[in-house]
């Protein structure tokens, strides 16, 4: 991975809104995301965040009623001006995605190693031979124990952490460049979790993969990610290299996220420092900070618009007006 | 009439303090395996719980823990008796349940459960207070009095019931329903509250919340809660003991410090070794285990857990370990947490 | 903590939550087809109530030289029948014995059906295997056929017709009570109801019914135009109205000489039929919608 290769994935002020009964709805309010190859961006947030919304526009996986808006360019092509032709041809082939539930993958009344071999004579002209010995050589990849007699399994005959790595080897079929997981590990056991987040990492290196990482565990986006991007009420408050964000969180909801953990030794009667509150209504959100109303630093400038991002390190930015505050006192720090 | 707060505990404790609120012997359900209704033998026996014993002492939590098919739901379905036993004895403050001395009914009014579906455990049509003031009346409260009981409920999970009462459970999230659920289960005072993954689907900071709201209420009502869960980061934080469940069998059973210190069963350590490093210059780098959790359909022989052990000998296959001693309290079904047991790296060290 | 005597604190009023079928009403009111399907049911059940004071004519009197007119002949604007008697009058009248006879045995298989489907599944085990092997013999026959047999056997007559159409429904109803109330009783709640210590009758009163009423309803109204079409076979093939009761099967059948000299008129009854049926049908289908969002 060189340091100066051209970003693979590049999206700017993404907005994705759906209608709904109380009016629109702006699930995803100006994106920004820049992904080089080889490189893994862990998209982090709470359920209603925008986090998979945001994943699935980088696909135009969405129902016809959103509109999408901004601009989303993948490996040199503008995904939004594609035509329904170029989008088939795009996934699967140049992109990919594994979900939190195989079952969105699979077919279950076909057997796998069938459905892993029409996706690569979906987008290659090979033989089936050829394309059921690609699938074979997935499975090794994706480490399945007895690989020959698993390709003849059905969907439903294997386990979940097996069915989750049939998954991946049906995403890398077609040798994609970039990967889109949405929660992949979620389901899974925290032995298998770990097991899976090995593979991908492992593959990652192999094939030089981009991988986009939606998930709700700050502890699997520290295992995965080299960068974090933190999403709030549909927009990204944080992101930055993964050590910088953990470490040295600057916004105030990433560090009551990482607070809220309970991890190691507490004292005996410890309370946990949860944020208080709620997520915002994405019909009426707030003036402001999204964050504002359970932010325990929310100051009289944070209702009055939305904050722009504020650097705080080279690569590592937040959205929060006090950090600019802080910044402008305090010139070079 | 008073009923905002339930009778104190030491009205009902009859025991005393040095009798366990649960004791449980030998509970034992297989699933499956009968012929079925043309005589067509069905293959193979789910051992899900398989000969478990295990005591929860008063006020305290025992946080039970293992991958899926460990029997740990199956475990908490048995003691609520939703499920019947195979075999086993559960004694509820040194009474027998289903006895002379406490029947099923009583036992129920003293021990509730939460679920892990928010959603599914509350009844669509029926609104907030609804819900929650139906335990009362069936246990033969007047409305105005379940309705005033689940009012001040509501308030102590943190749901105001101006607002919250008339609502149904679709229009609350995930954290406000579990809140009710909480509410209802409380409904009735018990004095063990069953919480089967009840945290496990909330986001994190939602689940934080929740949490709190656990150790605030078991301070509160002078609970003693059963907290069941594959996280252990969550348990680590509840329970006062743990029990680490595998295949249907206690693996380990001990105070929750020295099962995390210093486990004593292979099992344990690696399914502590799987939680995800919060330290970003030491990310794991070899899974501890391979595989997924066996099925419990015919397990085993000797240690169900040989198969993925990494201090597997041959006496593991052939001998199920017993429950041996580590320290204080602290029980693991290992040979190499038993002198006499003849694992050849035993001899090693 | 101090105890609180609650039942001397009002309850404050809360808000309240728009119920569940207050919710289905206003959804099935924005639908216009479900709307003007009910528009035409109200007033076919409004023309035929009312036939006594509002009809043209009596439906029994006919004349010999007025056989037969056409379509929008002065004083017949339907037409009139093979006995010279007003078509619309008939047609009126006829809406009573029809949407009786086939409305009737719906609501009978209704209240059976769910009955003994919600008791199968809420029982289980064995008794519910039985209950439902039983049913499924009925399965066996198709309902025309069963429907025929069972009124054939009984005798002709209003009484026998209803009798073997609600038969017919029953275990079509059953089987789907007995599907929703075995998924609803699987669910969580059901099981946090018992461990408070509510017994069978409570459990099924409070939190059965409320979730398993609401599809078997639209199902069975799905079967009224069914037993529309059913009943007024009946009456076709003789097995229920007798003449010269005004019945639209039966006026099917008496005006079928008739299709070569007036087709428009000998239809008429039919088309009633038709309309009927198919506007239930509509009905069925927007309440339906109506109640899945959100299940």
């Amino acid at each position: 991975m060189s340091m100066t290769a051209e970003p693979i994935v590049e999206a700017v002020g993404l907005t994705v809104d759906f209608a709904s009964a109380k009016g629109p709805i702006r699930a995803v309010s100006g994106v920004d995301l820049s992904l080089k190859p080889g490189e893994t961006l862990a998209l982090l947030g709470e359920s209603g965040s925008g986090k998979s919304v945001s994943l699935r526009a980088l696909m135009r996986l969405h129902p016809s009623s959103a509109k999408i808006g901004g601009s989303v360019r993948v490996d040199g092509r503008d995904v939004l001006a594609m035509s329904a032709r170029e989008l088939s041809a795009y996934r699967g082939k140049i992109v990919s995605m594994i979900f939190q539930d195989p079952g969105l993958a699979f077919d279950p009344v076909y057997r796998i190693g069938d459905q892993i071999a029409e996706a690569v004579m979906r987008h290659e002209r090979v033989s089936r031979a050829e394309a059921r010995k690609r699938a074979l050589e997935l499975f090794e990849r994706v480490r399945i124990p007895s690989p020959e007699r698993r390709l003849d399994n059905y969907p439903h005959e294997m386990s979940g952490g097996m069915r989750q790595r049939a998954m991946i080897a049906l995403a890398l079929a077609c040798r994609p460049k970039v990967l889109l997981a949405d929660e992949p590990t979620t389901a899974l056991d925290a032995t298998v979790q770990i097991q899976v987040l090995l593979l991908l990492r492992e593959l990652q290196r192999e094939f030089g993969l981009a991988i986009v990482f939606v998930t709700h565990d700050v502890g699997v986006a520290v295992e995965i990610a080299d960068r974090i991007a933190v999403m709030y009420a549909g927009r990204i408050v944080e992101s930055g290299p993964c050590a910088d964000v953990i470490r040295n969180a600057a916004h105030p909801y990433t560090r009551g996220l990482l607070s809220s953990r309970s991890h190691g030794a507490l004292g005996k009667d410890e309370r946990l420092k949860a944020i208080p509150g709620s997520p915002p209504d994405l019909a009426a959100p707030p003036p402001g900070c999204a964050f504002g109303p359970r932010c325990e630093s929310f100051a009289e400038v944070c209702g009055s618009a939305m904050p722009d991002n504020v650097v705080v390190s080279s690569s590592h930015i937040a959205r929060c007006v006090r950090l600019a505050i802080r910044n402008s006192s305090q010139p070079g720090g | 009439m008073i009923i905002g707060a339930p009778p104190a505990p030491e009205d009902r404790d009859r025991g005393g303090p040095g009798t366990p609120l649960l004791d449980v012997r030998g509970l034992t359900k297989h699933f499956g395996g009968k012929g079925g209704l043309f005589g067509k033998a069905k293959s193979g026996v789910v051992r899900a719980v398989d000969g478990i014993d295990f005591s929860v002492a008063k006020g305290e939590t025992l946080g039970i823990v293992g991958e899926s098919g460990c029997g740990k739901s199956t475990t908490a379905r048995l003691v609520m008796q939703i499920i019947r036993p195979d075999a086993g004895d559960i004694l509820f403050d040194g009474e027998a349940v289903g006895s002379q001395a406490l029947s099923l009914g009583d036992f129920r009014r003293q021990a509730q459960m939460v679920f892990q579906d928010s959603y599914a455990s509350l009844n669509p049509r029926l609104t907030v207070e609804e819900t929650v003031a139906f335990g009362p009346r069936v246990q033969g409260a007047k409305p105005a009095a379940a309705l005033a009981k689940a009012h001040d409920l509501l308030h102590r999970v943190g749901l105001e019931p101006r607002r919250f009462a008339g609502r149904y459970p679709h229009e609350i999230s995930g954290g406000q329903r579990q809140r009710v659920n909480i509410a209802r289960a409380l409904s009735l005072d018990p004095r063990l509250l069953i919480l089967d993954e009840a945290v496990s689907a909330l986001d994190k900071s939602v689940e934080a919340q929740v949490l709190n709201l656990l150790l605030d209420l078991k301070r509160d009502f002078g609970l003693t809660y059963m907290f069941i869960t594959h996280d252990l980061n969550v348990v680590r934080f509840m329970s006062d003991r743990i029990m680490v469940m595998y295949l249907g069998k206690v693996a380990e059973f001990g105070p929750s410090e020295p099962i995390f210190e210093k486990p004593g069963h292979p099992y344990t350590a690696a399914l502590l070794s799987s939680m995800p490093s919060m330290d970003p210059d030491h990310r794991t780098q070899e899974a501890p285990l391979t595989g997924d959790p066996p099925n419990p359909i015919d397990p085993p022989s000797g240690c169900r857990f040989h198969p993925r052990c990494k201090m597997v000998s041959t006496l593991c296959s052939q001998a199920e370990p017993r429950l041996s001693t580590m320290g204080e309290d602290h029980l693991a079904a290992c040979h190499l947490a038993d002198p006499q047991s003849g694992h050849p790296r035993l001899a090693a060290a | 903590m101090a105890a609180v005597d609650l039942s001397a604190v009002a309850i404050p009023p809360a808000e309240r939550s728009e119920g569940y079928w207050a919710s289905v009403l206003r959804r099935l009111r924005r639908d216009p087809v479900a709307m003007a399907a009910l528009a035409i049911i109200l007033l076919i059940v409004l023309a035929a109530i009312l036939a006594p004071y509002i009809a043209p004519a009596d439906p029994f009197r006919g004349s010999m030289a007025r056989r037969l007119r056409a379509v929008g002949t002065p004083g017949y604007p339907l037409g009139s029948d093979e006995l010279g008697r007003d078509m619309l009058t008939r047609l009126m009248y006829g809406g009573r014995l029809s949407l009786f006879m086939g409305v009737t045995p719906v609501i009978l298989a209704f209240i059976a059906g769910s009955g003994v489907g919600i008791f199968a599944a809420y029982v289980g085990g064995w008794v519910n295997t039985v209950v439902m092997r039983v049913i499924d013999v009925f399965f066996a026959f198709p309902s025309v056929l069963l429907a025929i047999a069972l009124s054939g056997a009984l005798g002709a007559g209003i009484l026998n017709s209803i009798v073997s159409l609600t038969v017919v429904f029953v275990p079509q109803i059953a089987r789907i009570a007995e599907a929703v109330t075995t998924q609803t009783r699987n669910r969580d709640f059901v099981e946090a109801a018992r461990i408070s210590g509510a017994g069978p009758l409570t459990i099924v009163r409070v939190h059965i019914l409320g979730n398993v009423l609401g599809p078997i309803f639209v199902y069975a109204t799905s079967l009224i135009s069914v037993s529309m079409i059913l009943s007024s076979g009946l009456s076709f093939l003789g097995l229920g109205v007798k003449p010269p009761e005004p019945e639209w099967g039966l006026m099917l059948n008496t005006l079928r000489t008739a299709i070569y000299n007036q087709p428009l008129v000998a239809a008429l009854p039919g088309v009633m039929i038709f309309i009927t049926s198919i506007s239930f049908n509509l009905f069925s289908d927007g309440l339906r919608g109506a109640m899945e969002v959100r299940q």
